[in-house]
């Protein structure tokens, strides 16, 4: 049975299964985060309100922590494993043409892992009293970090980091679960790019907006 | 074209066990319709005549087919031109002066025997795992006792072409071998004949590949992109439908 569920291949599934569940749970996200933008902070806080006490959205969100879990310890164990097949490196390095972003997807994948502790002390912990704030009131706590531009930068820099990661996870998802052939894998290409560059840059404008226009 | 010099760094090993070290040789008169082990040969002749030990490297056919040959050139598996071995590297493809670092292939499942030379013996007990059809030995059967189309019948050879030469693991960031693997699966499960076996070859296959200390694959592409056969990702994609179906 274990190798059955960590061969090479098993382990691959799993990761492409956790991410693509976790790639549908970002444009909720950002529905949400666009009411930021309005000046009245009822709509906002009451998503936030609904987000936190709707049952099934609770069931969903202890499926999403468990992926989130799924999806970077088996990330670790495949590039500890990874680092390990090779225990000599190479004097020149590899010069064979292959996609840029999928060589640092343990990095970039790290740096969101990283934005995601920030922002759970920021917001989630709020919501479990663990850290000091106003649970029914997150419109005002998200406005107020905005304000810090070193937040921002950091904001913008993991969201530009999500969308090189996100650009290669969606092709390397579909190639895992076996979908490959000369009609569909640039139809993927396309929507990978589309999906990258639109999720982070909808979620990167909202600081943007927030400092130049109001 | 001129005869060149070049500067060669080569990874130089006693054996296994021996820790290796880069050693520098200065190579004039390199003809440029050489090919790369022809350049090696030379190499090879002026040390014996010295007196010193000749550096040691793989070869058999050096018609392309065979997997014998293959060495990490400046950073690329076989050279930097794609579709070829190291054999049919010609040297045109140098410039006169340049420096050329030659290393062996670097994998944990492929560890160096003596200079260049890797032991690639886990390409064949992945092989011996699985990588065959069990048939009746004898005459051979009527060719069109069971019918392939024929683009079955080219899929199957594209994958069939592998030559084991081990150029996708040295190439794969994480020495993956899923890009030789999957073209050893696919050869068979494109035809009737391998289907009968498909399930239990899948499996073992994949078992013996993860025993032997290979990497996993991330889709990076490297191997397609240094195989000397132009061997698809889509033979992955294939392996990894061969293999959710085995379960």
């Amino acid at each position: 049975m274990n190798k059955i569920l960590f061969s090479a291949v098993s382990k691959k599934f799993v990761m492409a299964l956790a991410g693509l569940f976790l790639l549908l749970f970002l444009p909720v996200h950002l529905g949400i985060n666009l009411m930021l933008l309005k000046d009245d902070p009822q709509p906002f806080n009451s998503a936030a309100h609904f987000m936190a006490t709707f049952p099934l959205v609770k069931v969903v969100e202890i499926l999403l922590f468990l992926t989130i879990l799924i999806h970077v310890v088996y990330g670790i164990t495949l590039q500890i494993q990874n680092w390990l097949s090779r225990p000599v490196r190479y004097e020149v390095s590899n010069r064979s043409e292959t996609s840029a972003f999928s060589k640092f997807m343990i990095w970039t994948g790290g740096s969101v892992l990283i934005f995601l502790i920030i922002h759970f002390f920021n917001f989630y912990f709020i919501k479990l009293g663990l850290v000091e704030g106003d649970p029914e009131n997150f419109y005002s706590i998200a406005w107020q970090l905005f304000t810090f531009p070193g937040y921002v930068i950091l904001y913008w820099v993991c969201f530009i980091l999500l969308g090189f990661h996100l650009f290669h996870a969606l092709q390397s998802a579909f190639q895992t679960l076996g979908l490959k052939n000369d009609f569909w894998t640039p139809v993927i290409r396309g929507l990978a790019l589309i999906y990258a560059i639109v999720l982070p840059l909808g979620f990167a404008v909202i600081p943007l907006v927030i400092w130049l226009f109001k | 074209m001129p005869d060149m010099k070049l500067k060669l760094k080569i990874w130089r090993q006693k054996n296994a066990k021996t820790k290796g070290s880069f050693v520098s040789y200065d190579l004039d008169n390199v003809s440029p319709d050489m090919s790369f082990l022809e350049m090696l040969d030379a190499l090879n002749k002026r040390l014996v005549e010295a007196g010193k030990e000749p550096v040691a490297f793989d070869h058999d056919c050096r018609e392309g087919i065979c997997g014998s040959c293959g060495m990490y050139i400046n950073g690329y598996p076989h050279g930097p031109v794609p579709g070829l071995t190291t054999c049919h590297l010609a040297m045109r493809y140098f410039n006169d002066g340049d420096s050329i670092t030659i290393e062996p292939w670097r994998a944990k499942a492929f560890p160096v025997i003596k200079d260049l030379i890797v032991d690639r013996s886990a390409f064949d007990r992945i092989q011996v795992a699985g990588g065959f059809i069990s048939v009746t030995a004898g005459a051979a059967a009527e060719a069109n006792a069971i019918l392939v189309s024929k683009v079955k019948s080219d899929e199957a050879f594209d994958s069939a072409i592998c030559i084991g030469c081990g150029a996708c693991v040295a190439s794969c960031k994480n020495a993956s071998a899923m890009l030789f693997v999957s073209a050893k699966i696919s050869q068979f499960a494109l035809l009737p004949q391998g289907k009968v076996e498909a399930k239990a070859r899948v499996r073992a296959m994949i078992r013996e590949m993860d025993k032997q200390g290979f990497g996993n694959c991330s889709n990076t592409g490297a191997c397609e992109a240094q195989c000397p056969k132009q061997i698809k990702l889509t033979n992955i994609a294939r392996l990894n439908r061969e293999y959710y179906k085995a379960y």
